[in-house]
């Protein structure tokens, strides 16, 4: 029996996804998301070190498991499978809500150099820079919304550097917790500017649910008190409660059907109990995250487009990118842990740009907490890792240690590429992603100059060890992957367009960090959301019923 | 996985149905008389294995390795906390990758111990052992006895995975007693929304 035609088709149920879910709802579409994982509660895997997101030793608690297996290079020409709680997997989540249930919920607007990347800096040789179509004023109402309606803490008066906005923040800022205020003082004394990080997360009851209560476990985890806001507290029940939206969840999506004339048909998917199915719709909207909406696309070959769907100019998968993370550990004479969670309070923004002889920087933050496990591997170079000094050095500086981080705006290179594998399915028969490549070598360029900095910070703060952490070449991605199918006016170098319709497929659309042309020196979250309430404000303005054009 | 652990006591250790069964056979040896004896001979092998994964003599050797890893002192190290427990279960659930290189880089240990020292490891001094766990370590082996898994190799996963059971969440079968989070002063168990408000 066919299932009932749909106006909207969204495909992943994340940060992206779940924005335009709500928007194409309220504007009286009829909606159906596909979301791959479930609906997920703390109460699952709770406080557990080794069973979480960010630390999967054990598995990731909020997906995917085994059945989703990637292939990665290890070598030249050589591949291996991997699992998605292996580093190289390059994971971000499979759930309701995906990343936005675990993450540090950190809630950047980025900065407007940061869609004029290619026309600031210039393109270093072997990157791809380019600047976005689209410009900060462009999504400054965007990023109002997803503050407003998802929920952020925050309090940009302090930080000179802030792209211009027009509303305050809905909640005030999290104050500073003992490494902010250390780290505060010492920033003054530098002549730098300090402000509170704005969050994705209650500092007072708000939209009906919770304030923080500052637990040591969040980022990585579910949240206990419901005060952490992603898409499945917010956007998501929103759109539900319209009546208009449908979520179909343990639903994996293996194709987008195109017809003959370049049109969008709609999704085939296997149902929770792995039946295939077919769902039509009048548009399609895909938010799988940089490494799965490029996969979906290139899986979905027809006759206009046999390398898939958007895929003419083999544009699609490539520019994949992330954070080249860096950091500066500190270890202090006195405590400087309070166990106010999540820890991460107190932020920098004056290295993003205007850095000599650089392309851009990086937002500096201090770390979340660091929790036993994690900490047990963060040493000085030589002190050694095991026995009776790995012991002390735990009992002495577990409480004394203060880490301060870099997201590093990458230059996106062309090679740095997700494909689909040739051989390798997952438990569905579908071919899997393979991904490959390096960054360019100007992001570790960064990374020392942001360490140099964080250093400089954490000694004024009074560090009396410090030690840094810049990465290597290896391929980026993680949860902050991006860039797969980026959005610009040329269809031979781009995806889709400005307001993320795919290029020649006027039905095909795409709502997540994939359209990212740059992912500028922050934490990506609200961008997706923003761009959400852009692409979705777009498809509701222009939909008159029936066929989308 | 919450039941009582068969490997849990530091001493030998007697999993509950042992003891029911030792005591039926009391019941039994005084009923039919000389012929418990071969009874009881016969359960003393038929009594379940005490691990998953793990041969006794395997467990025995990784025992001390990880008490080495993190040792006891005023804080229960590797052994009290429980590291082969978390060990031997993840080998037959989450981390069941690794059990080629278990079985193999414990035998190449095993063997390079005998031909470095002349000794099996257990009967090593403290100093000795630890002299023992750098070169492997480093990488400083008879050659012959290591092929995959390398001895950096296995000294490193080894290390993880001890770490992990110390510092990890006791549902896993390590950190008994939440002892390492005593040992760094946190909270055990963290109550929830709770742990920010300083103790009087």
């Amino acid at each position: 029996m066919a299932l009932r035609h749909v106006n909207a088709v969204v495909v992943g149920a994340g940060a992206g996804g779940g924005v335009v879910a709500k928007v194409l709802s309220e504007a009286g579409l009829s909606v159906v998301v596909f979301e791959r994982g479930d609906w997920v509660s703390f109460d699952e895997h709770g406080q557990d070190e080794l069973k979480n997101q960010r630390f999967a030793v054990l598995g990731n608690a909020y997906g995917p498991d085994d059945r989703s297996p990637r292939v990665v290079e290890t070598g030249a020409g050589t591949w291996e499978v991997v699992m998605p709680n292996e580093g190289s997997y390059n994971n971000n989540a499979a759930c309701v809500g995906s990343g936005t249930v675990s993450y540090g919920a950190m809630a950047w607007r980025y900065m407007e150099k940061d869609f004029r990347m290619r026309s600031t800096y210039g393109a270093p040789e072997g990157s791809t820079l380019e600047d976005w179509p689209i410009s900060y004023d462009d999504l400054e109402p965007c990023y109002e919304r997803a503050e407003q309606e998802v929920g952020v803490s925050g309090d940009m008066s302090a930080n000179p550097f802030a792209a211009p906005r027009r509303r305050p923040y809905p909640m005030p800022a999290f104050p500073y917790n003992t490494e902010g205020r250390i780290l505060e003082a010492a920033a003054k004394r530098l002549g730098l500017h300090p402000f509170p990080i704005p969050m994705l997360r209650n500092s007072v009851p708000y939209g009906g649910r919770n304030a923080c209560v500052h637990n040591r476990f969040c980022c990585g985890f579910a949240c206990p008190n419901n005060a952490k806001n992603g898409t499945h507290n917010t956007v998501i029940p929103m759109a539900l409660a319209t009546g208009n939206c449908e979520l179909r969840t343990k639903s994996i999506v293996s194709e987008v059907v195109v017809d003959e004339r370049g049109l969008a048909r709609g999704v085939r998917y296997f149902d929770s109990a792995d039946r295939q199915q077919y769902q039509t719709a009048d548009l399609v909207v895909v938010s799988g995250g940089a490494i799965e909406t490029a996969r979906l696309l290139l899986n979905s070959r027809s006759r206009l487009f046999p390398n898939g769907a958007g895929n003419r100019f083999d544009w699609v998968g490539r520019n994949l990118q992330g954070h080249a993370y860096c950091g500066t550990y500190g270890l202090f004479e006195e405590e400087t842990f309070d166990d106010v969670g999540p820890g991460a309070t107190i932020a920098i923004s004056d290295f993003n740009h205007g850095n000599p002889g650089l392309r851009g920087g990086a937002v500096l933050t201090n770390e979340f907490i660091r929790l036993p496990y994690g900490f047990s591997v963060m040493r000085p170079p030589g002190q050694p890792s095991w026995g009776k000094a790995h012991k002390d050095f735990q009992r002495r500086f577990f409480k004394r240690c203060v880490a301060v981080l870099g997201a590093v705006q990458e230059m996106p290179v062309f090679d740095a590429r997700m494909q689909i594998d040739p051989s390798v399915r997952d438990h569905w028969g579908i071919p899997v992603a393979r991904l490959s490549g390096c960054r360019h070598p100007h992001d570790i360029e960064i990374g020392r100059f942001m360490v140099a900095r964080s250093e400089i910070w954490l000694r004024e703060a009074g560090a009396v060890t410090t030690w840094t952490y810049v990465p290597g070449m290896w391929l980026s991605g993680g949860e902050h992957q991006a860039g797969t199918c980026r959005m610009g006016s040329d269809p031979k170098t781009s995806v889709a367009n400005r307001f993320g319709q795919v290029h020649e497929i006027d039905n095909l659309f795409i709502s997540d960090a994939s359209l990212h042309v740059t992912n500028g020196g922050f934490n990506p979250a609200l961008t997706i959301m923003a761009l959400g309430y852009w692409v979705g404000g777009h498809i509701s303005a222009r939909f008159k019923g029936g066929r989308f054009s | 996985m919450s039941g009582p652990d068969p490997a849990a006591g530091s001493g030998p250790a007697l999993s509950r149905r042992t003891v029911l069964m030792l005591g039926l056979v009391g019941v039994i040896g005084a009923t039919v008389g000389s012929g418990a004896t071969m009874v009881i001979a016969r359960l003393g092998r038929s009594t379940q294995p005490r691990y998953r994964f793990f041969t006794e003599a395997e467990a025995g050797l990784l025992v001390d390795i990880c008490e080495q890893i993190i040792p006891g002192d005023d804080v229960s190290g590797a052994t009290d906390t429980g590291a082969i427990c978390y060990i031997d279960r993840q080998l037959c659930g989450a981390l069941a990758r690794h059990r080629r290189a278990y079985r193999r880089g414990l035998e190449s240990f095993r063997q390079t111990c005998l031909q470095s020292y002349g000794a099996r490891f257990q009967d090593l001094a403290s100093s000795a052992k630890i002299e023992a766990l750098r070169s492997v370590e480093r990488g400083e082996v008879p050659k012959a006895l290591w092929s995959e898994p390398s001895a950096k190799a296995f000294f490193n996963l080894v290390v993880a995975h001890t770490m992990q059971s110390f510092y990890g969440s006791p549902r896993h079968g390590g950190n008994r007693n939440y002892a390492s989070f005593r040992m760094l002063g946190l909270d055990y168990p963290q109550v929830v929304g709770q742990n920010r408000y300083r103790k009087a």
